[in-house]
Formats: structure tokens, C-alpha cells, sequence
């Protein structure tokens, strides 16, 4: 019993028996997984194998972007079940920041990009703006981009060239200092170089913060990530160590998956 | 090998033939609007003169200014501004960031587009009855003010709405999943982002309301009132009613006078739309996605 909190304890995401309906379409069947805290896990499947969408039930996101979802099973994040009726939508996606296929900064400058979350959050006590240039200037240089941007923070973010525009849709999220980041399919709109400088990012981010990546990509999940789990049709088919699964997958549909036999 | 066959004359002059039809109809959309300007100034430009703007009319209306009208309108339009606007871009917020999309939704969105198409003669009679009866207000600026306000709300809520879904979807998503609420996405990203629109939404009401001449005739404008009104409950005259008046109900006015009126009236609305695009050409011009 000790053991098995103590378990609980290391997990990030706890997703138990999780089926999901958008209005009559079931898209997730009993899904579990375990995502340990601080480690990098990627989402692995075909189109349309629920991937996304168990990534998005995990800050409840689903719900805003379409109606008539309905969701049974139970997911915890930090031992908190975010499914319960008292939680708190805006909290949750506090704890829980995600990054997007298409890079979303804000048609603000780069600096009220960075400080927007924070000014959500913060309760009662205004910042100084030495206090604010301070948040601003650790967050860029989390990501790797403070060099870069550290002359022009009043400039457009949305003018940043794409690579800079996904960093910043990471920086934007550390003030809050989330415990879990979800990220659906962060580099599909990069090129290969910006694609290899994003995995060099997230792999400097693991250990502070659990990653949760959803990829179409074969070798950003084997170079990006410490575990893998694959989907299909709805349904968690394997889950295991990245290189584990990638060399002896055991289950026939993961290997004809990951040798590229459909998908 | 790649000479123009006979098949590609035809199509070549096929081709020249429409687009010098299509040429020619924009032409003739432009002509009248450039016939009514060139009218209007050789012939109501005489009349302009400080004292034709800021003195009543005299002499049984054949004579003086048009300064009663000038500020009638003024009133009225201020005060439909101000009853219209805060109801249309609230209304518009909600359907465009709230409403689900259900049967109920469509049949306001539907009940707007219907409201566009009521004649103004019709709002005039829903005013009469509406306000200057059955509110109480009489024969007012008020209520003349709130019919313009009833007939221009859709000009206000489809502007406003469409300038809201122009903002990209990707923007409120950002917002959500870092934690704000709808409340929040819409203060400090979708408005400051669909500012332009909806500014443009409202001064379009503004240059539609104020060349309105049914909606206020039985609600509150008067044929003649050389004094200005002091409050929403006076009536007063208004530019359009006046030019009517000028036009069909008094004997011998001068052209000049009529022509003049018209050009004011004009003006503004042209002045008013000129704003509106110059509002949106600069913030446009700040806005980069």
C-alpha cells in the first residue's frame, strides 16, 4: 500500500479507464497512462487515433473547443482529479500549460507575451517593472531566446520568425510556473532546423516540468522523449520506455506502426 | 507548338468581353454618385456660407440658415449613439464569444437580419407607438432618437460581430489554455483587436442615422422650430426632415436653399464615412498577424 502511493506520488498525469464522446463519436476507449513527473513522454499514432484529444482532456480544453463532450474514467494531475466537479477550469490550465501545432503568440509585443499569464494569475500585489523585466528575462532565457530578442522586447510577436514564435508560446507559459506542459504537435510547423533547435529546448526543460508531446514524427518521438505511447483507433495499445518501444515493441500493431506500415 | 490555336482567339476575346462588360457596370455604379456630388456642389455650393450654417431659417423658410437642423441632428444622432451602441456591441459580444450554437442562436441572428429589412416608414410607426405612446416620452428627440436606434442596431451588432469572429480563432485558444477566462480573453485580446471594425460599424450607423427622415417624422422632429432644443424631451428639426419639408411642402424656395441643404447633409455622411475609413486604414496599419 505504501509502495503504491509512494507510486502515485512520482505521477505527473494519472489517466485511468478514459472514454470520450464528442456528442454520439466514442474517440477515446478505457485509455490509461502514467506519465511520471519531470520526464518527457510522447503521444504516438495515426490521424485520428485520439491522441490530440487525450492531450487536450488533460487541461480540459476539449470542452471550450467543442460542445457535447463527455468524458468517464479519471484523470488526475498531481493527484488532483481534474474531472471533479469544484475544479476550476482556469486553474487547471494554470498547472497545466500547452503549446500548439501552429505557434499562437498574441498581437502583443514579446514582453506582455511573456508577462500576459503572469498578469492573469497574480493575485492582488502589483510588480514592479524591474520585478516584471526579471520574470520576462528569465522565462526568454528558459527557452533559449533571450539573446535573440533581449534588444527588441516591444517588438510585434507576431512578427517573429516562427522558431522564435513557438519558444515564445513556451516562455509565455514558465511565470505561472506550470508543473505539466502539453504539446500537440510542436514543431510540424518549423522547418527541420527550428524543428531540431524546439526538441534541443524540450529536452533542456525535462526534469522541471513533465512534457506531454503529441508527434507525427517517428524520430522527434525517439530523439525527444523518455517514454512513448502509442494509439490506435481510440485505444492506448503500448506504453513503455522510448527506446524500449522503439526497439522491441510487443505488441504487432505498434510494430507495423513504427516501421511506418500505415499511419 | 504553342501558337495560339483558333480556339484560343475565341477564348481571348470571350475573355476581353467580359471583363469590359464587368468594367462598364462598376462605371455605371460610380456614375450617378459622381452625377449627385457634381449637382449638389455647382448647385447648393452658393448657398453654403457661414451665416446659411449657423442662422434659423426666415421668411416662411424661403430664406436664412439651416442652424435648428444642423443641431437637431446633431442631438438626434448623439442620443441614438448612445442607446444603440451599448446595446448593439454587447449584444454582438455575446453572440459572437457566448452563444452556443443552437436553434436559439440562429433565430436571434435571424431575428437581426429581419430587423435590417424592416422599411423605416415601419420602424416610424413602432416608434410612434413604442416610445412616444406608450413609453410616454411624446413627440421628443428621445423617442425619435431610440426608433433610429431600434432601425440601426443591426448595422451596429453585424459590424461589430464580424469584426469579433475576424480575430483568429488561435488567439482565444492561447488565452483559454493559459488560463483566462472568456471575460478576459475578450477584454484584452478579441476587443483591441476588432476595435477598427466595430468603430467603422459605428460610424456607419452614424452616417445612415442622420440622413434617416421617416423614422423621426412622427417621433420627434418638427417641420419648423427656429429655437434649438435643451433637452432629449424637445423636439427639434433635423436636416433631412428640413430638406423634405423644403422640397415638397413649402411654396417658393429658392433652389439654391434646397441644393445647399442637401450638400450639408451629404457632406456629413460623406465626412463620416471618410472617417470611418481612415480609422480603419491606421489601425489596420498597427494590427499585424
Amino acid at each position: 500500500m505504501a509502495d503504491a502511493t509512494t507510486a502515485a506520488k512520482d505521477l505527473a498525469i494519472d489517466v485511468r479507464g478514459v472514454s470520450l464522446w464528442y456528442g454520439t463519436f466514442q474517440a477515446l476507449y478505457e485509455v490509461n497512462l502514467e506519465v511520471k513527473r519531470g520526464s518527457i513522454t510522447a503521444l504516438i499514432g495515426p490521424s485520428g487515433c485520439g491522441k490530440s484529444t487525450l492531450l487536450r482532456s488533460v487541461n480540459r480544453i476539449n470542452e471550450r473547443l467543442g460542445s457535447y463532450v463527455r468524458t468517464t474514467g479519471s484523470i488526475h494531475v498531481l493527484q488532483h482529479d481534474v474531472l471533479a466537479e469544484d475544479v476550476e477550469p482556469a486553474r487547471l490550465r494554470k498547472e497545466v500549460g500547452m503549446v500548439f501545432q501552429r505557434p499562437n503568440p498574441l498581437p502583443l509585443s514579446v514582453r506582455d507575451n511573456v508577462l500576459f499569464a503572469h498578469k492573469l494569475h497574480r493575485t492582488g500585489q502589483r510588480y514592479t517593472r524591474a520585478q516584471e523585466d526579471g520574470i520576462v528575462e528569465e522565462a526568454l532565457s528558459t527557452v533559449l531566446l533571450w539573446d535573440e530578442v533581449k534588444d527588441d522586447l516591444d517588438r510585434k510577436a507576431t512578427t517573429l520568425s516562427l522558431e522564435a514564435q513557438q519558444k515564445l508560446c513556451i516562455a509565455r507559459l514558465l511565470p505561472v510556473k506550470p508543473s505539466v506542459i502539453l504539446m500537440d504537435e510542436p514543431t510540424s510547423a518549423l522547418d527541420p532546423a527550428a524543428t531540431e533547435a524546439l526538441e534541443e529546448l524540450i529536452w533542456e526543460l525535462r526534469g522541471d516540468y513533465t512534457i506531454l508531446i503529441v508527434t507525427h514524427n517517428m524520430a522527434q518521438a525517439r530523439r525527444a522523449s523518455e517514454e512513448t505511447a502509442f494509439m490506435l483507433l481510440g485505444r492506448m495499445v503500448e506504453h513503455g520506455p522510448t527506446e524500449e518501444l522503439f526497439l522491441r515493441p510487443h505488441d504487432q500493431q505498434t510494430a507495423d506502426y513504427i516501421e511506418g506500415r500505415y499511419g | 507548338m504553342f501558337a495560339a490555336t483558333a480556339l484560343d482567339h475565341r477564348n481571348r476575346r470571350t475573355q476581353r468581353a467580359f471583363k469590359a462588360l464587368f468594367g462598364l457596370m462598376t462605371l455605371m455604379l460610380i456614375t450617378p454618385v459622381i452625377i449627385i456630388l457634381t449637382v449638389l456642389v455647382v448647385k447648393g455650393g452658393p448657398a453654403l456660407s457661414m451665416e446659411f450654417l449657423f442662422s434659423a431659417p426666415s421668411n416662411g423658410m424661403t430664406a436664412g440658415g439651416i442652424f435648428p437642423a444642423l443641431v437637431g441632428t446633431v442631438w438626434l444622432v448623439a442620443v441614438a449613439l448612445l442607446a444603440s451602441v451599448p446595446v448593439g456591441v454587447a449584444s454582438a459580444i455575446y453572440l459572437a464569444e457566448y452563444a452556443p450554437d443552437n436553434w436559439f442562436t440562429r433565430l436571434i441572428n435571424l431575428a437581426i437580419i429581419n430587423l435590417a429589412g424592416v422599411p423605416s416608414i415601419v420602424h416610424a410607426l413602432f416608434g410612434v407607438g413604442a416610445f412616444v405612446l406608450f413609453a410616454g416620452f411624446g413627440e421628443s428627440i428621445l423617442a425619435a432618437s431610440l426608433t433610429l436606434a431600434v432601425m440601426t442596431l443591426p448595422v451596429v451588432i453585424v459590424a461589430t460581430r464580424e469584426s469579433l469572429q475576424a480575430v483568429p480563432k488561435a488567439f482565444r485558444e492561447a488565452c483559454w489554455n493559459m488560463g483566462a477566462t472568456r471575460w478576459q480573453t475578450i477584454w484584452k485580446v478579441v476587443l483591441p483587436n476588432s476595435i477598427s471594425g466595430i468603430l467603422t460599424g459605428v460610424i456607419l450607423e452614424v452616417s445612415r442615422t442622420s440622413g434617416e427622415t421617416a423614422p423621426i417624422m412622427f417621433t420627434g422632429a418638427a417641420l419648423f422650430l427656429p429655437f434649438l432644443p435643451q433637452g432629449v424631451l424637445d423636439q427639434t428639426m433635423a436636416l433631412s426632415l428640413h430638406l423634405f419639408v423644403l422640397s415638397t411642402q413649402v411654396p417658393n424656395v429658392p433652389e439654391h436653399l434646397e441644393y445647399g441643404v442637401a450638400l450639408v447633409l451629404i457632406g456629413m455622411v460623406l465626412a463620416m464615412n471618410a472617417l470611418s475609413i481612415g480609422f480603419r486604414v491606421y489601425l489596420r496599419g498597427r494590427k499585424k498577424w
